[in-house]
C-alpha cells in the first residue's frame, strides 16, 4: 500500500468557514479587484488627459449600469481591503488575537467596507 | 498551487446505512466518512442511527457505541477520553477538535464526522500524521544550550519566565490547528503549520534556551513560517485553547526586533 494512493481526506467542500476565514479570503479576493480597478482608473486618468473627445467616450462606457456597478464593487473592494489591512498591522504589532477579539474585528471590517461604500456614493449623488 | 478539487480517488460516494434496532425512538444520525483500503475502493459516507437512551454524551461515546454494537470495521484512534492524547481529533460538523470532549448536543440534526482535513487517509477516521511529526521534529523540540549547567542545581528560571512556557507548553499535538489551516492544505509541504511553529514558539521563548538565533534563522523563509496569513482557523480550532496564531505573529516580531 503506497502513501500516493492513499486519498485525501475533504477540506474546502466540508470545513465550517469561520468569519476570520471569510474576511481572509475575502481580503485577497478584494486585492485582486483592486489591481483589476487599477488597470481602469489608469485608462480614466489617460482619456482625461487626451482630451474632450475620448474623456467623453470613457464615460459613455462608465455611466452604464454595468459601469456603474463595477465601480460599485471597486470602492467596496477598496474600503475593504483598506479596513482589513489595518486589521493586518494592528495583529502585526501583536494585539486582537484572542478568538472574540478577531471575530469582532473581523465583523467589523464587513460593516465598514458596506456603510462605507453607501456613504461614498450617497455624497456623490 | 491552491487545488480546489479532491482527486479522483478521494471524491466521496453514499454509502450504507445502519438503521437502529426496532424499539428505540431517542435517535441521532451520524454520517461518518468511511474508507477501507483493502478492497481499494472510493471513501464513502455511511450513516448510522444511534439509540441515545443507550449512550454517553460526547461524540467519541457515539463511535465507540457504533463500533461496538452496530459495525465493528469502524476505525478510529482514541485512547485517554479526557481531551488529554490528541488521539481522537477528527471534523466533526465542519470542525476540526477532540470526539471524546465534543458533546453530541452541540450538534444539531444529523452529525457528520470526517477525518482531520486534507490529510492521506490510512483507514475511515485515521489519518496519515508521517509528515506532520517530521515537521514536529524539524523545530527540534527540546532544550539547546551551549554554556555548561550548574554544578549543584538545575537550570532554574523565573516564575515569570515560566509564565511565558505554560501556554505552549500545554499543546497535545493532536493536528486540529494544522489541518484547519487552508495555508497548511495548500503548502504542507513546505510551510510547517500552526502546531510546529507554535512548538517552536515554546522554545524561543525559553529562558534557558541557548539556540534562539538558531532556531530563527531557520524559521526565515517565505513558507516555512510566512504562509501563515492570520486566517486564524488554527486557534479558532484548538481543542485545548491554545493561541497558535498570536505565538506565530510573536514569533515574525521577533524577527523582525533582531535586526534593530
Amino acid at each position: 500500500m503506497s502513501h500516493h494512493e492513499r486519498p485525501l481526506s475533504p477540506y474546502l467542500s466540508i470545513y465550517r468557514w469561520p468569519i476570520t476565514m471569510t474576511v481572509s479570503i475575502l481580503h485577497r479576493a478584494t486585492g485582486l479587484a483592486l489591481s483589476a480597478g487599477f488597470v481602469i482608473f489608469c485608462a480614466w486618468l489617460y482619456d482625461a488627459a487626451a482630451g474632450a473627445e475620448s474623456y467623453t467616450q470613457f464615460m459613455s462606457y462608465a455611466d452604464t449600469l454595468l459601469g456603474r456597478l463595477f465601480f460599485i464593487a471597486v470602492s467596496f473592494a477598496f474600503f475593504l481591503h483598506l479596513a482589513n489591512g489595518i486589521r493586518h498591522l494592528v495583529w502585526d504589532v501583536g494585539l486582537g488575537f484572542e478568538i472574540k477579539t478577531a471575530n469582532a474585528s473581523a465583523w467589523f471590517v464587513i460593516v465598514f467596507a458596506i456603510v462605507m461604500t453607501a456613504l461614498f456614493w450617497w455624497a456623490r449623488s | 498551487m491552491a487545488e480546489f478539487r479532491l482527486p479522483k480517488n478521494s471524491r466521496i460516494t453514499k454509502g450504507q446505512h445502519f438503521a437502529a434496532a426496532s424499539g428505540a425512538s431517542n435517535l441521532r444520525q451520524f454520517a461518518v466518512y468511511r474508507y477501507d483500503p483493502s478492497n481499494g475502493g472510493q471513501p464513502r459516507m455511511d450513516t448510522y442511527d444511534v439509540d441515545m437512551d443507550n449512550c454517553g454524551p460526547m461524540v467519541l461515546d457515539a463511535l465507540i457505541k457504533i463500533k461496538n454494537e452496530i459495525d465493528p470495521t469502524l476505525t478510529f484512534r482514541r485512547s485517554c477520553r479526557e481531551g488529554i492524547c490528541g488521539s481522537c481529533a477528527m471534523n466533526i460538523d465542519g470542525g476540526n477538535t477532540l470526539a471524546c470532549t465534543r458533546a453530541i448536543d452541540d450538534s444539531k440534526g444529523r452529525i457528520r464526522v470526517y477525518p482531520l482535513p486534507h490529510m492521506p487517509v490510512v483507514k475511515d477516521l485515521v489519518p496519515d500524521l508521517t509528515n506532520f511529526y517530521a515537521q514536529y521534529a524539524s523545530v527540534k523540540p527540546w532544550l539547546q544550550t551551549r554554556t555548561p549547567p550548574p554544578p549543584d542545581q538545575e537550570r532554574l528560571q523565573s516564575k515569570q519566565d515560566q509564565e511565558l512556557i505554560n501556554e505552549p507548553a500545554a499543546c497535545i499535538l493532536c493536528a486540529c490547528c494544522s489541518t484547519s489551516c487552508p495555508s497548511y492544505w495548500w503548502n504542507s509541504d513546505r510551510y510547517l503549520g500552526p502546531a510546529a511553529l507554535l512548538a517552536s514558539y515554546r522554545w524561543l521563548v525559553d529562558s534557558r534556551d541557548e539556540a534562539t538565533g538558531e532556531r530563527l534563522d531557520e524559521l526565515e523563509d517565505p513558507f516555512r513560517l510566512y504562509r501563515c496569513h492570520t486566517i486564524m482557523n488554527c486557534t479558532q480550532s484548538c481543542p485545548k485553547g491554545l493561541n497558535p496564531a498570536q505565538a506565530i505573529a510573536e514569533t515574525k516580531k521577533m524577527l523582525v526586533e533582531r535586526k534593530f
